[in-house]
């Protein structure tokens, strides 16, 4: 860093007052400018994370401090059906939910490459379901679901006769559950259609141009060309696709609140249940401590698998 | 790659194109597809939108109306959840927690972006590493133990706890987004300002940030969204009706007993929606470009 040097070098320049010199001194102002970010991130964050863990080997509840109770949350759990229910409908939710969303958002990511007229007005209206609340595009999957109402059992059983009696979208477990999927793949959809095709817009038509030339078909284009190429952006976009539904809450809590008989509890919607409204902090951590292991399996599997690892770091490493 | 320039070499590439590329193919390869995407993906909107002007005659009764149009509009249900509920202060708690988060995020944000990519130091590699795996905690995780933090600090029911909870999903992203931005303008100009005898704060308030203004609305912004539609913490730290935010309020308050009121649940969540979707109208670029920006970080 030549900075400095050069400052001194400048002959007609007046002495800085002590403050202005204190604040151009690169260690002090590294700290002052690190302190507020970390400052947040430490009490909200790095803390919570550790007060978590030591949380699930108590038996806190809400509003009274708890003793140390060692293995005893998870030995319960272990033994508790409907967490590990709530596991499995974890790890089935976010596999099948992230294989629809990829597949179907590469297509629209695909489709929206392609030269469209009104194209970006197509990208805006694309990305509603991703930009509007979670919630309450939640509470209008409810009213689909309806029992009695539902517009979509309407269309196939009033209008195409394709059904002879409506759908209980919500009121049998699996029914439930894929619901449930339909309304995340619904919402995933955009965020990965758009990522991806920021993906698809970087790789240089020449290459297309040189593979049309040499005879290849539009199937070994996409193979050979688009793929490979693609792959970065699509291992970042997994990670956070694969944490974030992996973590989902709020698709759950409005439509199903993990019924009917606890069975689409998400071991997010089922730490809260355990741990708000029901008091037990302690028994609510435990679950969700019992996240973070797939967590990290699940970035690493990405960053490692998919990732390349130095394009990746680009951000940091320069 | 600029659309005009696919759009050269396309028109430049036609005679040979056109035998496979014909008009026929492109409508049932391109344009069904994507017409069927379209409308999968506002369904919702447009069924939320005119079940909110629905009255509860038609609303019930498929037999009678098409329910996909409503033939007496009523304004019931908006007038309802507007008068009727605690809709405008929900309304007004969710603009000041999102705007006091977003603010707090962007200030820490700029700072930490500054000193990681700007200030560059040792292990400001790892720093930058470790602000984007706190991205990567996810809130569900969090919100136990965080309740526990917000309840000692006795913040809790208080919209001060939601303000101070939010930086920690906001700062990662911002941060990230905002290291981009900054890696993006030429050190040379900060340089010349330091010979000009500049000192290190008047370059990043005279230089650096209103070359990255885009980026400072990009992540101003996103931040603002995400605070609006933040769920979980809102729902855990928040109990007295009159101080939750739109979303938590809508599920919460309006779900009642057996019997759902879908008009004017449907109206709260419009009404909920609207103002980060007319938001978001004025901004789509800068969301794309949060958006695409953050991911290729």
């Amino acid at each position: 860093m030549s900075g400095a040097e050069t400052i001194s070098w400048t002959p007609v320049r007046k002495a800085p007052s002590p403050l202005a010199r204190l604040f151009d001194s690169k260690p002090f102002l590294i700290a002052i400018c690190l302190l507020p970010a970390f400052g947040l991130l430490a009490v909200f964050l790095t803390y919570p994370l550790g007060l978590g863990i030591y949380l699930s080997f108590t038996d806190t509840k809400l509003g009274r401090p708890g003793v140390w109770v060692g293995l005893e949350n998870f030995q319960y759990l272990l033994e508790d059906r409907v967490f590990l229910n709530a596991v499995w409908f974890t790890v089935f939710y976010t596999a099948v939910a992230t294989v629809l969303k990829f597949a179907l958002g590469l297509w629209l990511a695909l489709l929206l490459n392609e030269n469209l007229p009104i194209k970006s007005l197509i990208r805006a209206v694309i990305l509603l379901p991703w930009i509007t609340p979670t919630v309450l595009s939640a509470i209008a999957f409810w009213w689909i679901y309806d029992p009695q109402f539902s517009i979509v059992s309407y269309v196939l059983v009033d209008k195409l006769h394709i059904l002879s009696s409506y759908i209980d979208f919500l009121g049998t477990p699996w029914h439930a559950r894929w619901s449930l999927i339909v309304a995340n793949v619904w919402r995933g959809i955009p965020f990965v259609a758009i990522s991806l095709l920021a993906g698809l817009q970087t790789i240089s038509p020449s290459l297309y141009e040189a593979a049309m030339l040499d005879g290849a078909s539009s199937w070994q284009r996409f193979r050979k060309v688009t793929v490979p190429l693609l792959m970065p952006i699509l291992a970042v976009v997994l990670t956070f696709s694969v944490l974030f539904t992996f973590a989902d809450f709020q698709l759950v809590y409005a439509i199903t609140r993990g019924g009917p008989i606890n069975s689409t509890h998400l071991m997010a919607t089922l730490a809260f249940q355990r741990g708000i409204p029901g008091a037990a902090l302690g028994e609510g951590a435990a679950i969700a401590v019992s996240m973070i292991p797939f967590l990290i399996l699940a970035t690493l599997f990405s960053y490692f698998a998919i990732g390349q690892r130095k394009w990746q770091q680009g951000g940091s490493d320069e | 790659m600029s659309d005009a320039v696919r759009d050269q070499l396309s028109e430049a590439e036609g005679p040979q194109t056109m035998a496979w590329d014909s008009k026929a193919r492109r409508l049932i390869t391109i344009y069904l597809p994507l017409a069927c995407f379209l409308l999968i993906l506002l369904f919702p909107f447009y069924w939320m939108t005119i079940t909110a002007f629905k009255p509860n005659s038609e609303l019930l009764d498929y037999k009678n109306n098409n329910p996909f149009w409503v033939s007496s509009p009523t304004l019931d249900n908006i007038r309802k959840l507007l008068f009727d509920t605690q809709y405008p202060r929900w309304l007004v708690t969710t603009m000041g927690v999102a705007f006091g988060a977003t603010f707090i995020s962007l200030f820490s944000s700029v700072l930490a972006a500054y000193a990681i990519q700007r200030l560059r130091f040792k292990g400001s590699k790892w720093v930058g590493l470790g602000i984007y795996l706190a991205y990567l905690v996810p809130p569900s995780i969090l919100f136990i133990p965080l309740a526990s933090v917000v309840y000692s600090m006795g913040l809790f029911d208080s919209p001060w706890a939601l303000v101070l909870t939010y930086p920690t999903f906001l700062i990662p992203f911002c941060t990230w987004l905002l290291i981009g931005y900054f890696k993006s303008i030429p050190y040379e100009l900060e340089e010349c300002a330091l010979i000009d005898g500049a000192s290190r704060l008047q370059i990043l308030r005279r230089i650096t940030l209103p070359l990255a203004v885009p980026g400072l609305i990009s992540a101003g912004i996103f931040a603002f969204t995400l605070s609006w539609n933040e769920f979980i913490y809102a729902l855990a730290f928040i109990s007295s009706s009159e101080k939750k935010t739109v979303p938590v309020a809508i599920l919460t308050e309006l779900v009642q007993g057996d019997v759902y009121q879908w008009g004017s649940l449907m109206a709260g969540a419009l009404l909920g929606s609207l103002p980060v979707a007319i938001f978001y109208s004025f901004f789509v670029e800068y969301y794309v470009s949060s958006l695409t920006g953050a991911v290729k970080e």
